[in-house]
């Protein structure tokens, strides 16, 4: 059984009002090494078996369709062993 | 980039420079070469495209929207007119309110939720910035087909948009119109409306005055959101082929937002500024360009000291970001200290970028090159004026002789049929399934909001004084008499106002329109604010402001024209208002007002793909008549309840006042295939205890209001000439379009 990984951001120039509020509680908290902080989602999606190119590619179309919104976000889609 | 400076563009006069990629014609790019002495850098070009796109510079329609001074009616409660970024008005007990409402129809479908969470945001720093406490905000939206895929993509965002921003900022919504078409396919409309409360002595100004005062923008950092949103975005016709030019999305933070609110009014109870801009559209080019004219004209800006979200944003980018929730206030030097202070105590971060001077022009440097050196009012008001030609489109004279053909419900089975069948329908089914997304309760002070005619809040807890105010627009008269169709929008939100008992004081509009290059658009613009600045000349109603949204257009298709009307009104004591419904039996319901058969542009017509004929002529000194009559009706307690009858006629507005309280009626009407489904306007439903039926038909006759009785209330039914239509499955016909179209 084989893992398919989908990493979600927000594009780099969109506001990520999440992050921020992270890195502000950072240093609150005595935590003083970020200098920024992004956050982001991960869907973690099991399939049987090792992943086929058809399906890796279904999981992208997927993606672009559901799990991501393409016009903010940018994805990954990799297999983990 | 190489930075571009003054020196260097007085030096290489003949450098190229993407005007046309940045919206600007070839003659507007002369003229600022002419304004200039020399080409401008490409700071002062971004600055100026942007601010002299259509969306910033209203250049098409500058030149009709003057008739809103030029025929305005000399009023007291006008205290600050068009111009400032939002009108205010007395409502008396020493309390102003201000009211605006804008268009963000083009970011809201590109990305639904942060489009129309973004434009509920940018409403609100308007209000706040006259210096006002935001108190409660509503939505006008329209959409393609209800069952179109493309409204299934934009609709839930877009509620969802609207209802969170709203809602994370504690500001209740209190009503606004859903409405579906197929001319909004792939154009919805998204118009925000938001309303603030002040006393007199808390107006604020967009203005710098004063030499050696501060300029300090507050709230959040600066990052590459819609860059050229304003100029691009809002000002270009969508192409149907790919994304080429979409610019970042903004996205908004509501609750930096809030805490921007709370920090600003504490600046403002302390009296520490001398003027103040938010940035919306066109962001730091807009602000600062607004409040140096605004002022002498003198201002100085070290551009690098914007704080960044995104350290790599050139000067033209930082000039022309429109990242949300931020604020620019001219600040006294002895007031600095403190104004740091309060914005330190609410985490704001803020920064002073430059000063006043008193010269009169805008200077802004980066890192201590001089690379925008301008005339501040070239940028801000002397942009561009063009009397674009307009034509009456040939459609017109066409649809307006057709006649409309519709099965017209005669026998107890087709009356009952057609009841049904409007309740249903997604124009006039019940809302609940949008509204609920809304707080609409939140502050404790919202006395109406929907399914009311208006919406209502209370602003003194101790008096009781309230607000009310109500958003229309009725398109499909805007379609076949644009003239007409203003005044009507008018007269129906005025009487939406009036049905509570309070009275209409100020106007404010948004106007939705297809492509201004176009000569049959443009003549629909023209026509509908003549008609709407006749309309308020008539009913001495001031315009307070307004906004204009062009080219909300796919290739040839236009949107039906959308003049969307806001009415403000004001009610001395909201315990004393007439609700919109009866919740008893043994009330008489009468009718005020005369029906004719206008099944032209109705909702009736349009169930039947029907869009001919000609709409109904505004009588506004009747539909004055009406409101005072409503007004007078109130304050002697004489009705129990009141309600506007409009889109769907008798039927749709029987079918509201019913289910409201679940009590039924039993009414007789006359010509029962035209009063059921006519939308003649002026009319008005009232319910009254039976023992003061001699007044009200005493104060009808002073008004000389035509007025016939429908009817009673009581029962589980609704009874219209014979007709049983059980109140459970009209019921179910109104409350079940909504969750079946979007679950």
């Amino acid at each position: 059984m084989a893992k398919i990984v989908v990493d979600v951001m927000l594009k780099p120039e969109i506001l990520d009002p999440q992050g921020v509020a992270v890195s502000a509680a950072l240093p609150r908290l005595g935590f003083n090494f970020a200098k920024s902080v992004r956050q982001g989602k991960r869907f973690e999606i099991e399939v049987e078996g090792e992943p086929t190119p058809v399906q890796l590619a279904e999981v992208e179309k997927a993606a672009e369709t559901l799990l991501a919104n393409p016009v903010i976000e940018t994805f990954t889609v990799r297999v983990e062993k | 980039m190489a930075l571009d400076t003054v020196s260097i563009a007085q030096n290489n006069p003949d450098t190229s420079q993407p005007f046309a990629e940045l919206g600007l014609k070839p003659d507007e790019y002369a003229r600022i070469k002419e304004i200039l002495g020399r080409r401008p850098t490409s700071s002062e070009l971004a600055m100026y495209s942007v601010m002299w796109s259509e969306h910033c510079s209203y250049k098409s329609s500058k030149v009709h929207l003057k008739q809103f001074g030029e025929k305005a009616v000399k009023t007291d409660a006008l205290l600050v007119g068009i111009g400032e970024n939002a009108g205010v008005v007395d409502v008396g007990q020493g309390y102003a309110v201000t009211f605006k409402i804008e268009s963000h129809n083009h970011p809201s479908f590109v990305e639904p939720y942060q489009g129309a969470a973004t434009g509920v945001g940018g409403i609100v720093r308007d209000i706040l910035t006259m210096g006002a406490r935001p108190i409660a905000v509503m939505d006008p939206l329209r959409f393609g087909p209800a069952d179109a895929a493309d409204t299934r993509r934009v609709l839930p965002g877009i509620i969802a948009g609207v209802g969170g921003y709203g809602n994370c900022l504690g500001l209740p919504n209190i009503g606004g119109e859903v409405v579906f078409d197929e001319t909004y396919i792939g154009n919805p409309l998204v118009n925000a409306l938001c309303v603030g409360v002040m006393k007199h002595s808390d107006i604020k100004l967009a203005k710098a005055a004063g030499a050696g005062n501060l300029v300090v923008l507050y709230g959040a950092k600066t990052g590459g959101d819609g860059i050229g949103g304003v100029s691009v975005l809002a000002s270009e016709t969508f192409e149907s082929s790919g994304p080429a030019k979409r610019p970042a999305v903004q996205v908004g933070d509501p609750f930096v937002e809030k805490v921007l609110i709370e920090c600003s009014l504490e600046i403002f109870a302390e009296d520490l500024v001398v003027g103040i801009q938010d940035l919306g559209g066109a962001g730091l080019s807009c602000a600062t360009s607004e409040l140096a004219s605004g002022g002498s004209g003198g201002m100085k800006v070290e551009l690098d000291r914007v704080p960044l979200r995104d350290a790599t944003l050139s000067p033209e980018e930082i000039l022309m970001s429109e990242s949300q929730e931020r604020m620019c206030a001219i600040v006294e030097p002895k007031n600095i200290a403190r104004f740091l202070e309060i914005c330190k105590k609410w985490d704001v971060t803020v920064t002073v970028i430059g000063e006043v001077t008193d010269g009169e022009r805008l200077e802004i440097t980066w890192h201590g090159d001089l690379i925008v050196d301008v005339p501040p009012r070239t940028v801000a008001h002397d942009g561009p004026v063009y009397n674009r030609p307009l034509a009456k489109p040939e459609y017109v004279d066409r649809v307006n002789a057709e006649t409309v053909s519709v099965p017209r419900p005669k026998t107890a089975d087709e009356i009952k049929a057609t009841v049904l069948k409007l309740a249903a329908t997604p124009n006039l089914a019940d809302k609940s399934w949008v509204t609920s997304q809304y707080d609409r309760y939140v502050q404790g002070n919202t006395i109406q909001s929907q399914p009311d005619d208006s919406g209502m809040v209370r602003i003194d807890e101790k008096t009781h004084l309230g607000v009310a105010v109500a958003t229309d627009a009725n398109a499909n008269w805007s379609y076949l008499n644009p003239y007409e169709g203003a005044k009507l929008a008018l007269a129906e939100a005025a009487r939406n106002i009036a049905t509570a008992g309070a009275k209409p004081l100020a106007v404010t509009n948004c106007l939705n329109f297809g492509s201004p290059e176009d000569p049959g658009v443009m003549w629909q613009f023209a026509e509908s604010v003549r008609g709407l600045a006749d309309g308020c000349l008539e009913m001495g109603l001031p315009v307070t402001g307004g906004n204009v949204s062009f080219y909300n257009q796919t290739g040839a298709v236009a949107i039906l024209p959308t003049p969307v009307i806001g009415v403000l009104g004001v009610i001395d004591d909201v315990r004393t208002r007439t609700p919109m419904s009866f919740d008893r039996a043994g009330l008489d319901l009468y009718l005020l007002g005369e029906t004719a058969d206008d099944i032209a542009g109705s909702e009736w017509a349009y169930m039947h793909g029907q869009r001919g004929g000609s709409a109904p002529v505004a009588d506004l000194q009747r539909e004055m008549r009406l409101i005072e009559l409503l007004v007078a009706g109130r304050t002697s307690k004489i009705f129990t309840a009141a309600h506007d009858l409009s889109q769907g006629g008798l039927s749709a507005s029987l079918t509201e006042m019913v289910l409201r309280y679940h009590v039924g009626a039993d009414i007789k009407v006359e010509n029962v295939e035209i009063a059921l489904i006519s939308e003649t306007p002026g009319r008005v439903i009232v319910a009254i205890e039976p023992v003061v039926k001699e007044q009200l038909l005493a104060l009808a006759k002073k008004h000389e209001i035509v007025i016939t009785r429908l009817g009673t209330t009581g029962g589980q039914d609704l009874v219209i000439n014979g007709a049983i239509i059980p109140l459970e499955e009209l019921r179910k016909a109104h409350s079940e379009t909504f969750p079946k179209l979007f679950g």
